[in-house]
């Protein structure tokens, strides 16, 4: 039988099996704590840093972190708060964010991110950087002028044998997400379609269709992300 | 009291922000009650012809004459509003601020498909016309922006919610269904 732990977010008092990472334990209940590389059931990154929340006074990333006995983690507090808005912010202005022309508009975590910390503009310059959209592959497009190198894709897409048909290329600040051009002929339909719906924003798309939910109905057009874990209903200790 | 000014223009923009403020029906009529407009493409009032509380700017910059309009309405505006994602980060004309300037005018005016009457190979450079600027800057980069509306284009109450908000001196009301990026 797995043991139980026993920690507070926020001052409220919560409960969770020993060893799970704090975002997961967090959501079990009831509190939701952002992420943007995270992704269920893939092995956790700690890349973005949305997640960021105070455990025992020192910052920790929730989606990296076992959660122990006895922790005080502070989460909707204004500094960590300021924190991730700022970072929405960043990757906000580093690349090209056409929102009215994205096909994931709507159905974007970066953007519901945005929506939910009502950053109305970001403070920082906008970066207009020059990136490619390759568009070779037969079933999908990649484009870098959305790609925020959460590498979700990478970690969650493999193909039958279990090879990673995305993969990092070039290093530091030049570093992009590109599709293997074999692995990537050979793309399923359903992988296809899995990938962008892996993707946070809109970097991966699936050709010859879009923009299939109309306006109105989208994920994030009516409830602001994470509202699903905040409303649902907690059994209590 | 009298009652507070609100100035408007268009600069690298599609006239859809207007359509949007338009698009607070009949409150339209409660607007003009509450305000007076100067400069506007609402009136067809060309030039400022006194000092505005509020000016509201659709588009981005991506002329000299958007510089200047834009310098304009700083001078003269106490506040001034960009309205929509053009004017917050230069939108759908930024996309070229990929593209050098020379490609997207070759493009434009020699190469496209649908060129047909241009046989002298001419890119327009008349004096006269407003000189097209490398890229397109949001306008918080050319002056002081006081307060930012997003939304392409911004929903209809969120301009309605913004301008009471201002004209009262209460809080905003943003529910959530009215603040986007689309």
């Amino acid at each position: 039988m797995s043991q139980f732990v026993r920690f507070t977010i926020d001052g409220t008092e919560c409960m969770a099996a020993k060893g799970q990472y704090i975002v997961e334990a967090a959501k079990e209940n009831g509190v939701y704590i952002p992420t943007l590389c995270n992704f269920p059931g893939v092995k956790p990154k700690g890349g973005c840093r949305i997640c960021t929340i105070r455990v025992n006074g020192r910052l920790m990333t929730a989606c990296t972190t076992p959660v122990a006995e006895d922790m005080s983690i502070e989460n909707e507090v204004k500094d960590i708060r300021e924190l991730r808005k700022s970072i929405v912010e960043l990757l906000m202005v580093e690349g090209n964010h056409f929102c009215p022309a994205c096909e994931k508009s709507g159905q974007c975590e970066l953007q519901a991110l945005a929506y939910r910390f009502q950053i109305m503009a970001p403070r920082f310059p906008y970066q207009f950087p020059v990136r490619k959209i390759d568009a070779s592959h037969p079933k999908i497009m990649k484009d870098q002028n959305r790609c925020i190198q959460c590498k979700r894709c990478i970690r969650a897409i493999k193909d039958e044998k279990g090879r990673n048909i995305f993969a990092y290329r070039k290093r530091s600040s030049s570093v992009e997400v590109v599709v293997d051009v074999k692995l990537g002929k050979q793309l399923t339909d359903e992988l296809a379609q899995k990938a962008m719906d892996v993707c946070p924003v809109g970097s991966i798309l699936v050709k010859e269709k879009g923009f299939v939910i109309p306006i109105g109905e989208r994920k994030y057009d009516n409830m602001p992300i994470g509202s699903d874990i905040e409303n649902m209903q907690v059994s209590k200790i | 009291m009298s009652k507070p000014i609100i100035a408007t223009t268009s600069l690298a923009g599609c006239f859809g922000c207007h359509m949007s403020i338009l698009d607070i029906d009949d409150r339209i009529l409660e607007l003009f009650e509450l305000v007076e407009f100067n400069k506007s493409p609402i009136d067809d009032i060309k030039k400022f012809t006194k000092k505005c509380d509020i000016g509201l700017i659709e588009g981005g910059c991506c002329n000299s004459e958007n510089v200047h309009v834009l310098k304009d309405f700083r001078e003269h505006c106490k506040i001034l509003i960009s309205l929509g994602e053009c004017a917050i980060m230069g939108g759908l004309p930024a996309m070229r601020n990929g593209i050098p300037i020379r490609e997207c005018l070759e493009e434009a005016y020699l190469n496209s498909p649908t060129v047909v009457a241009n046989d002298e190979r001419i890119i327009p450079n008349d004096p006269e016309l407003p000189m097209i600027l490398d890229k397109v800057f949001p306008c918080h980069e050319v002056v002081k922006i006081d307060y930012f509306l997003p939304g392409c284009p911004p929903r209809a109450d969120l301009i309605w919610e913004a301008l009471v908000a201002l004209i009262s001196g209460d809080e905003m009301n943003l529910p959530y269904e009215i603040v986007k990026f689309d």
